[in-house]
């Protein structure tokens, strides 16, 4: 309750204290998924107010493709030091073994193992009863339609046939041994909403979402920062120093940047306001085609 | 510093979309999102392609289909659930909640009507109010919602008709007169083509009205839940260390400041507040809507789920209530059934007791009915196994709304409003009787039990039952026996075999055993009782620790062999309806207390298991 803050982003701030309090009061083993972008500094931030002056009173999880930007995990591991939180870092070694990379099997084949199961795997040696994630329902169709709390049967599946209705601010948190429930306390925060509430509460984010010199190539129209020297480089390819920033994080091989002068959240948030595609437009793994992340969603993703 | 799009006077308006699915319901928030260049161009892009697919649009752009999001319901052109869209303008921001209209999502819309403050009801110019329209009022009156907007779409198809729209109109209102709203804006639209959609239309220049979102961007949906009585459920108990405990939680309405007197509304116990903490430092006090943290000068029992209160203005305090409830699962209604009721952080055993009549969403007709289905609309009488701290619905939206919870299969069955408490409970005071049920137990030498035999007919329950109440008697234990053949030709003689009747049938018995235990005996029921909520209810019925539930666990093949009554031959040649094991389900017990395997041990050692556990818990005392 940040008397600073405009009326509408302090009502989103305490709706979603508000869903994690019922969360710690009704689950025995929370989690909260960190992925160290905006939202989940924003999600961090609210859980610091949440339990004040108690710290939050449950781990938090990245689950580490291994792809990811250098300057992201050095982000991750000096938030966690600098506010004392219990970080569990997980990889699917299994998928390391395996070889799996974006590079060599695609980012359908990478996300499915090295994220949905890399995050299932988490989650059952955590015996975690309820993850709490930064999803908005802004950010694509059918994240719009999946419930605050949301269920999760033994094998992580969701059904988006069969959810249970949620009313007024009453959440059925009821689940059986095993089975688990994924929270999305940001539901109905926008990307706006989140970028405003980052400037107003001064919170820290990954450089990278401000301009600057980087290295890039292109390829089939979208810019690709080459971030160390597994990315192989076609013949002839040479990165270019270029100006740009990204709206959304994610692994290197597939985050899409976009040329842009804005170096301060204010530059930023008004480059939003003027934009004209989508945010997660950046995002290679969304496009394979219409209802994708339906699908995913289904077996486990987040 | 960039300056902010909205201005502060004016919070979010949060609104639903009601109308079926021809009435353009979709079309109309795909096409605010459009001309409010909130649509960006990969999502236009996706959506020219989609169109092309799935549209019903011909060449034009289906704007439905930016609005319908998941797969089933692109394919079946229909919406089935609930989807948030969230949208702002210069002059304020919104969250549109878009919902089915047909009459089998009428839990989705009750879903989405229970957060909104403002309802956007669609009808079609050409078809005028239709049974549809009358529901969807009904609906959004019941919820709460008191400021609509009568959207009267497809105008163009009827050449925009001024006295069309009047007579639309004008019989809505007279409708509308007894749903208490206090705002009705018609206004004449073509989701289709834009027209009052977000700009005046030319083609109607006899309205003088607004048009669609210059009225939402400006009307005060007035309601100051500031200006409400303070209401505080506790959420959750802060105890970081020895030195620090605080109430956290979201005032549900009023304000608060520290110096406030305060009462906890079930026990009544007072005490004043100390500091109004959040993590941006003590606040000089705060309102409906913000989620706080309370300290209070006392060290006085608060747990979550209690409402804390000003003394001079308390909720209700009752445990049994009158309520709306729309039945929301596949399973109907059962009276007498177990629920959870979940209220404000309450979570609490729950009953309905009577169904005093269904209500007819089509024509607001009071209907008799013994159950409740799915999507179905009741008034009922409520009792909680412990009173529970409420507003009426109509005064609080947040200390008057519950959900039941299904026991075994922990679905959201129900969500109620409570119109009134039942003075019964205020009027039927329990006798604080002088002879304790302690003291009766204490002349008998034993401690009061519930022995709770379940398992399927023919797997021996009463037999063993009779054998252990025999060697309890020989041991000189005080007991009483209640078999369901013998309390059906008495007690129950009025009631059958029915999923409702089975219900009520073990929850008389429930309360029976219940009066014999405070008279200090031990108890022998036999039971089928096939249901698993049931059997919780004779348990929350109980004494905690007096309740002994025990499975005769026989496989079916077992006992129909067996069939000592020769009514698995019947049921099974269709003679007997309602026979559990044939058409009836038999929910296995998952924690019972002793697990008896009567197919392979003999009567006499399963009742020697159940002698030893009663002295292993000290019910009765070792020879």
């Amino acid at each position: 309750m940040s008397a600073s803050l405009p009326p509408h982003l302090r009502r989103l701030e305490s709706e979603a204290i508000h869903i994690m309090r019922e969360v710690v009061a009704e689950f025995s083993a929370p989690v909260m998924l960190y992925s160290i972008g905006k939202d989940s500094s924003a999600m961090l931030h609210v859980a610091l107010k949440a339990f004040h002056p108690a710290p939050p009173p449950f781990p938090f999880l990245h689950v580490d493709t291994t792809w990811k930007f250098r300057e992201m995990i050095g982000f991750r591991d000096a938030t966690a030091k600098r506010l004392g939180l219990n970080l569990i870092v997980h990889v699917n070694q299994d998928g390391v073994a395996r070889g799996i990379s974006p590079v060599a099997s695609g980012s359908a084949l990478h996300t499915q193992v090295m994220k949905t199961e890399g995050l299932r795997q988490a989650l059952d040696t955590g015996k975690f009863d309820a993850a709490f994630g930064g999803a908005r329902r802004d950010e694509e169709k059918s994240r719009a339609k999946e419930r605050i709390f949301s269920h999760r049967s033994a094998a992580h599946a969701w059904d988006p046939r069969n959810q249970r209705p949620e009313l007024w601010r009453l959440f059925n948190t009821r689940i059986r041994a095993g089975e688990s429930m994924r929270v999305f306390p940001l539901s109905n925060w926008t990307e706006l909403d989140v970028w405003e509430y980052v400037r107003a509460e001064q919170i820290p984010v990954v450089p990278l979402y401000f301009a600057k010199e980087r290295p890039v190539v292109e390829r089939d129209g979208t810019l690709i920062m080459v971030d160390d020297d597994r990315f192989p480089l076609l013949p002839g390819e040479k990165p270019q120093m270029r100006r740009v920033r990204f709206r959304t994080l994610g692994c290197y091989p597939l985050t899409g940047a976009i040329e842009s002068d804005a170096e301060t959240l204010d530059e930023v948030i008004d480059e939003m306001r003027a934009s004209t595609t989508s945010e997660r437009q950046g995002r290679l793994i969304d496009q394979d085609e219409t209802g994708s992340m339906e699908k995913k969603k289904r077996e486990g993703y987040f | 510093m960039a300056e902010d799009l909205r201005p502060a006077a004016l919070p979010t308006l949060r609104l639903l979309t009601c109308g079926s699915v021809d009435d353009g319901k979709s079309t109309l928030i795909g096409r605010l999102l459009f001309e409010q260049q909130l649509i960006f161009d990969d999502q236009l892009s996706a959506l020219k392609r989609d169109s092309k697919k799935h549209g019903t649009t011909g060449e034009d752009i289906d704007f439905a289909l930016l609005v319908d999001g998941l797969e089933a319901e692109r394919e079946q052109g229909i919406t089935i659930d609930v989807a948030y869209r969230y949208f702002a303008t210069p002059a304020r921001s919104f969250v549109v909640a878009d919902t089915p209209g047909h009459e089998q999502y009428t839990r989705n819309m009750a879903t989405g009507a229970s957060n909104a403050d403002l309802a956007v009801i669609l009808v079609d110019a050409r078809k005028g109010l239709l049974t549809q329209t009358f529901r969807h009022s009904y609906i959004v009156s019941l919820l709460g919602i008191r400021h609509v907007v009568l959207a009267i779409n497809k105008i163009d198809l009827v050449d925009f008709d001024e006295s069309t729209f009047r007579a639309i109109a004008a019989s809505f209102m007279e409708f509308a007169k007894p749903l208490g709203f206090r705002s009705i804006a018609p206004i004449p639209i073509s989701a289709r083509f834009g027209d009052n959609v977000s700009a005046r239309s030319e083609r109607t220049p006899w309205f003088e009205g607004p048009h669609l979102l210059h009225h939402l961007e400006r009307i005060q949906v007035d309601e100051d839940r500031r200006l409400a009585p303070f209401r505080f459920p506790v959420q959750w108990v802060n105890r970081p260390h020895l030195d620090f405990r605080g109430f956290a939680g979201t005032i549900a309405s009023g304000q608060v400041k520290a110096g406030d007197d305060i009462v906890v509304a079930s026990s009544g116990r007072l005490s004043k507040v100390t500091r109004v903490i959040s993590a941006d430092g003590d606040a000089e006090e705060a309102g409906a809507g913000e989620a706080v943290t309370l300290a209070i000068a006392d060290e006085i029992d608060i747990a979550r789920g209690d409402v804390l209160t000003h003394p001079d203005n308390r909720p209700e305090v009752a445990d049994q209530f009158a309520a709306h409830v729309i039945w929301m699962s596949e399973e109907p209604l059962l009276p007498g059934r177990s629920y959870l009721m979940k209220i404000g952080a309450k979570t609490t055993p729950a009953a309905v007791t009577e169904l005093r009549h269904r209500i007819d969403v089509n024509t607001l007709d009071k209907l008799a009915g013994k159950t409740l289905s799915l999507n179905e609309v009741g008034f009922c009488n409520l009792a909680t196994t412990m009173p529970i701290a409420f507003d009426p619905y109509a005064d609080n939206r947040e200390t008057g709304a519950f959900i039941l919870i299904d026991r075994s299969t922990n679905e959201t069955a129900a969500a109620g409003m409570i119109a009134h408490g039942l003075r019964r409970a205020t009027n039927v005071h329990r006798q604080d009787l002088s002879v304790s049920r302690e003291a009766r137990a204490r002349l008998k030498h034993q401690r009061p039990a519930v022995l709770w035999f379940t398992g399927l007919s023919g797997a021996g329950k009463s037999v063993i039952a009779n054998l252990v109440e025999a060697q309890l008697h020989a041991r000189g234990a005080h007991t009483l026996m209640l078999d369901g053949d013998n309390v059906r030709h008495g007690l129950n003689k009025d009631l059958g075999f029915t999923a409702v009747d089975r219900v009520e049938n073990i929850r008389r018995v429930g309360e029976v055993a219940r009066l014999m235990t405070d008279a200090g005996l031990i108890v022998l029921c036999s039971f089928i009782s096939p249901f698993r909520a049931e059997r919780a209810l004779v348990r929350d019925l109980a004494a905690p620790s007096e309740f002994l539930e025990i499975f005769v666990d026989a496989p079916l093949a077992t006992v129909i062999a067996r069939d000592p009554k020769g009514l698995y031959k019947r049921a099974l040649a269709g003679e007997i309806k309602n026979f559990t094991g044939v058409d009836q389900p038999y929910e296995s017990p998952e924690n019972a207390d002793i697990v008896l395997k009567s197919a392979l041990e003999t009567p006499d050692a399963l009742a020697s298991q159940v002698i030893g556990e009663l002295e292993a818990r000290g019910f009765i005392t070792r020879l």
